[in-house]
């Protein structure tokens, strides 16, 4: 964001120079194929204007052979990128395992991150260089997008579920970080700043910034224990509500017989809409919480059954 | 084709039976009329009228751009002048534009009818547009939307002020009058072709308007279905795209694009049509392939439902799904391609007289071409994903709306403004205000392809002042294509009163348009036309070249 005149914009990942060599390769052949469009057209008008002598014989009408290869060739042409552009976006959707997981909540109109180690901060975000970040993120109100310019991603945050980012800065630096889609009234002022540190300056910064203030995991384990949700959950065997242990990235059966996954969306929603998903061999009976816990509270929530793979707290 | 001779054309003396404007003075005769002459003119008159408000407000828009700071426009003025000005040009300029005024005017003279299937019904689809547009008015002097014209959910549908169902309404309403015009064009050219009028021998401009009809009757309900829906859950609380509600947002946008995204090909469609007779009749010579650019615009109407999805590559829908949709988005710019290559076969041992209407037309092919290319930019995932919902996409579809169709409003108003006003327009003036339109719209919308690759999201009043050079750039060059658009109003207006009178056929075209007077009477031709040969086949009339073709 630094003022002043730029016609490219800064680049901070692997990413984003493999979208800025695709976009330029991609120009070029757009090029190579509408130049000659041009060029014959102004060539033909000024050769064949009325008026001048010209050879006119012989006019072709059709040619099938003719109209049928400039359909297929650009097409062709066009389908390697389209290879290329779509392996890129899918190494967008499945981020490394061992990515730093920071979530995300938007609402009119500020950023509020949370980082595992208990950091929180509004608008800014800071990462270290050359570590896989994941953003889980999720709305409070409308419909937010998290874009990270120099990375060359953008995503839409919703509410009512999880969305997901990730990237891995290969230079430090201090980067925009805006509001893509339109959310009302604030929309152009809703962002702040993506720094990217050095792993020890981010380490520094973490230190002083957390404060001791509780992880999201312990924040989660705390809710779970003031909330009463351990009244029938640590008590599995009583068949009141099967147990969170272990249940994160397990697949699970559900009453009405389909099978689904234990990832953030189905915890958020067994939170929020219990009855939606009601596990194989348990009554409905659960409340929704859609009324007591706020996006941050599910966030700690799920964080916690996540990180601790739901052992009792202590 | 047979290169039969028509047979002369009966013009009428216009002492005889009066032209379509003479055939009554009165108000009442305007406003009760059903020639589909009249109707398109009602039309024109209205959408002129809507432009300009739309322009106004994209004027405060480019104003409000020249400095980063939001000093002209607060935050909520910003973002209601960008709201009126989407759904204004949108719903109440471009879908109309060229189907209700050239479409309505030329489609019964191009087949050789006396009017369109269902005269009565044309004229309650102009005053439904009226309501509707009248709708419009209420919402901007009541202070207008905040919601863009995209309507998102739930911001539309929950948190969102102003008039925000009024616009809604509006915008549903607007939908039936679309829905009776593609409904009548249908019916026209299926039932009323002239004798000898078979398929292969409808003029380009019909296929593509027949194409659009097509695009008007089965996409406008969805749009009015979503839009009760988004209306409901405002008023009534009934959750539908409000996940508090137990809706699901996206529904929305699925429903919205499945309307939206054809609703592009609505604007593009008849401007295709349009390029292929100012071509053709430019260059005196058949169009080049004449099927593959007719099944073309069906082609473009049809695999035009299956691509909503690239408005969706960030929003959170399934990445299988992006996948399809960006291949298909590929696919539907094939036929796109075709109709830019044949149209410069076309010129290719042409008779080419470099008037007004070819260099309009010229300058609609080099915008739409750099539109189309940067719209395959954007079906690639990768590079959408960093620049969708920038300055990036802006720039694309303003190019393809305004680069395209807007200066192929103008081809059009000049090539047929001989046989609308029966008067000639001063030929030197229009071309200059062709070149002035190509160059301001560049000067305009270029520089935001680069401020989107930038990195500058839409719809912000703020931004760094990295970007600053560009955007005055931009709304310097709004101020040179406001120029070029008025340009044209004042010279056509005064040929309207001082022109030299048009003859017949001004053009030496073929189109059966040009066989009646100008303007045409009342009821088009004195005896029904009887077609015998292919719209575009022109006589060679240069002596060397004449031997044989």
């Amino acid at each position: 964001m630094s003022p002043g005149f730029q016609l490219w914009p800064a680049a901070a990942s692997q990413h984003a120079r493999e979208v800025d060599l695709l976009i330029g390769s991609f120009g070029a052949m757009v090029w190579l194929l509408s130049l000659p469009v041009f060029l014959l057209m102004g060539f033909f008008a000024w050769r064949y204007r009325r008026g001048r002598a010209a050879n006119r014989r012989h006019r072709p009408n059709r040619n099938i052979w003719l109209e049928t290869s400039w359909s297929a060739i650009p097409f062709t042409l066009t389908m390697v990128f389209y290879v290329w552009a779509t392996g890129l976006f899918l190494d967008l959707q499945h981020p490394p395992a061992n990515a730093m997981t920071i979530d995300v909540v938007a609402k009119q109109w500020m950023w509020k991150f949370q980082h595992p180690e208990g950091a929180r901060e509004i608008n800014d975000l800071h990462v270290p260089v050359g570590t896989p970040v994941k953003l889980v993120m999720t709305s409070q109100d409308v419909i937010h997008s998290l874009y990270l310019p120099a990375m060359r991603i953008k995503q839409d945050v919703l509410p009512g579920r999880y969305t997901s980012e990730w990237f891995t800065a290969d230079r430090t630096g201090v980067f925009p970080l805006r509001c893509a889609e339109f959310c009302g009234a604030d929309h152009a002022v809703m962002g702040g700043r993506l720094v990217v540190m050095s792993p020890a300056r981010f380490a520094e910064w973490l230190a002083a910034n957390d404060g001791g203030a509780l992880s999201p995991a312990e924040r989660g384990a705390k809710l779970y224990r003031e909330s009463g949700c351990a009244a029938c959950h640590d008590r599995a065997a009583n068949g009141l509500a099967p147990s969170l242990e272990g249940l994160f990235g397990t697949r699970v059966q559900l009453a009405d017989g389909s099978v689904r996954t234990a990832d953030e969306q189905y915890l958020r929603d067994s939170l929020i809409l219990p009855n939606s998903a009601v596990t194989a061999g348990y009554r409905p009976i659960m409340p929704s919480y859609a009324n007591t816990f706020g996006p941050d509270e599910i966030a700690a929530l799920v964080a916690w059954m996540k990180t601790s793979g739901g052992s009792r707290p202590q | 084709m047979t290169r039969a001779s028509n047979r002369p054309p009966v013009v009428p003396p216009e002492a005889a039976l009066p032209s379509y404007l003479r055939a009554g003075y009165t108000l009442r005769s305007w406003l009760l009329t059903t020639d589909h002459k009249r109707i398109a003119i009602l039309y024109l008159v209205s959408i002129s009228f809507f432009f300009l408000i739309g322009a106004i407000a994209a004027a405060l828009i480019r104003l409000e751009l020249l400095t980063p700071a939001g000093d002209l426009l607060t935050n909520d003025g910003y973002n209601r002048a960008f709201s009126i000005h989407g759904i204004i040009m949108v719903w109440f300029f471009l879908i109309p534009s060229i189907p209700n005024t050239f479409g309505n005017f030329l489609i019964p003279l191009m087949i050789g009818a006396r009017d369109l299937a269902f005269p009565r019904l044309n004229l309650l689809s102009w005053y439904i547009y009226v309501v509707a547009g009248l709708i419009t008015l209420y919402v901007v002097l009541s202070g207008g939307v905040d919601t863009g014209w995209t309507f998102y959910t739930p911001l539309s549908s929950v948190y969102a002020n102003g008039a925000v169902v009024a616009a809604i309404l509006a915008v549903f309403i607007s939908g039936f009058s679309s829905i009776l015009t593609g409904l009548n064009f249908i019916v026209t050219v299926h039932k009323l072709r002239a004798p000898g009028m078979t398929w292969g021998r409808l003029p380009l401009f019909v296929w593509s308007h027949y194409a659009t009809s097509i695009i008007f009757v089965l996409a406008t309900p969805v749009l009015a279905i979503t839009l009760l829906l988004v209306a409901a859950e405002r008023l009534f609380g009934i959750g539908v795209f409000d996940p508090a509600l137990g809706g699901d947002p996206l529904l929305f946008q699925h429903l919205f694009w499945f309307y939206s995204h054809p609703a592009v090909y609505i604007m593009i469609l008849p401007a295709l049509g349009v390029i292929s007779e100012l071509i053709t009749s430019a260059a005196h010579k058949r169009i080049f392939g004449y099927w593959f650019v007719a099944y073309a615009s069906i082609a473009i109407a049809v695999i035009g439902f299956f691509v909503w999805g690239h408005h969706m590559f960030v929003s959170g829908q399934s990445y299988y799904a992006s996948a399809i949709f960006s291949f298909l988005s590929i696919a539907v710019a094939v036929p796109s391609a075709i109709k830019v290559y044949n149209w410069t076969a076309t010129l290719y041992k042409g008779d080419i007289e470099l008037n007004a209407p070819l260099l309009y037309a010229m300058g609609f092919i080099g915008l739409f071409v750099a539109g189309g290319l940067t719209g395959l930019m954007l079906a690639m995932l990768a590079i959408d994903v960093h620049v969708h919902d920038t300055y990036f996409v802006v720039a694309h579809f303003h190019y393809i709306m305004v680069g395209g169709t807007v200066t192929a409003f103008f081809g059009a108003m000049h090539y047929w403004w001989p046989k609308i006003t029966g008067r000639l327009y001063p030929e030197a003036w229009a071309r200059a205000s062709a070149l002035v339109i190509l160059v301001g719209f560049n000067v305009t919308f270029f520089p935001l392809f680069l401020l989107g690759y930038e990195g500058m999201p839409r719809r912000y009043h703020v931004y760094p002042e990295s970007f600053q050079v560009l955007q005055v750039i931009s709304s310097c060059g709004a101020l040179l294509l406001a120029a070029g658009y008025l340009l044209p109003v004042a010279y056509l207006g005064w040929s309207l009163f001082r022109g030299a009178k048009a003859p017949a056929n001004p053009w030496g075209a073929t189109g059966l348009e040009w066989t009646t007077s100008s303007p045409p009477p009342k009821h088009n031709f004195i005896e029904q036309p009887v077609v015998e040969r292919g719209p575009y086949d022109y006589p060679i009339s240069d002596p060397l070249s004449r031997s044989n073709d």
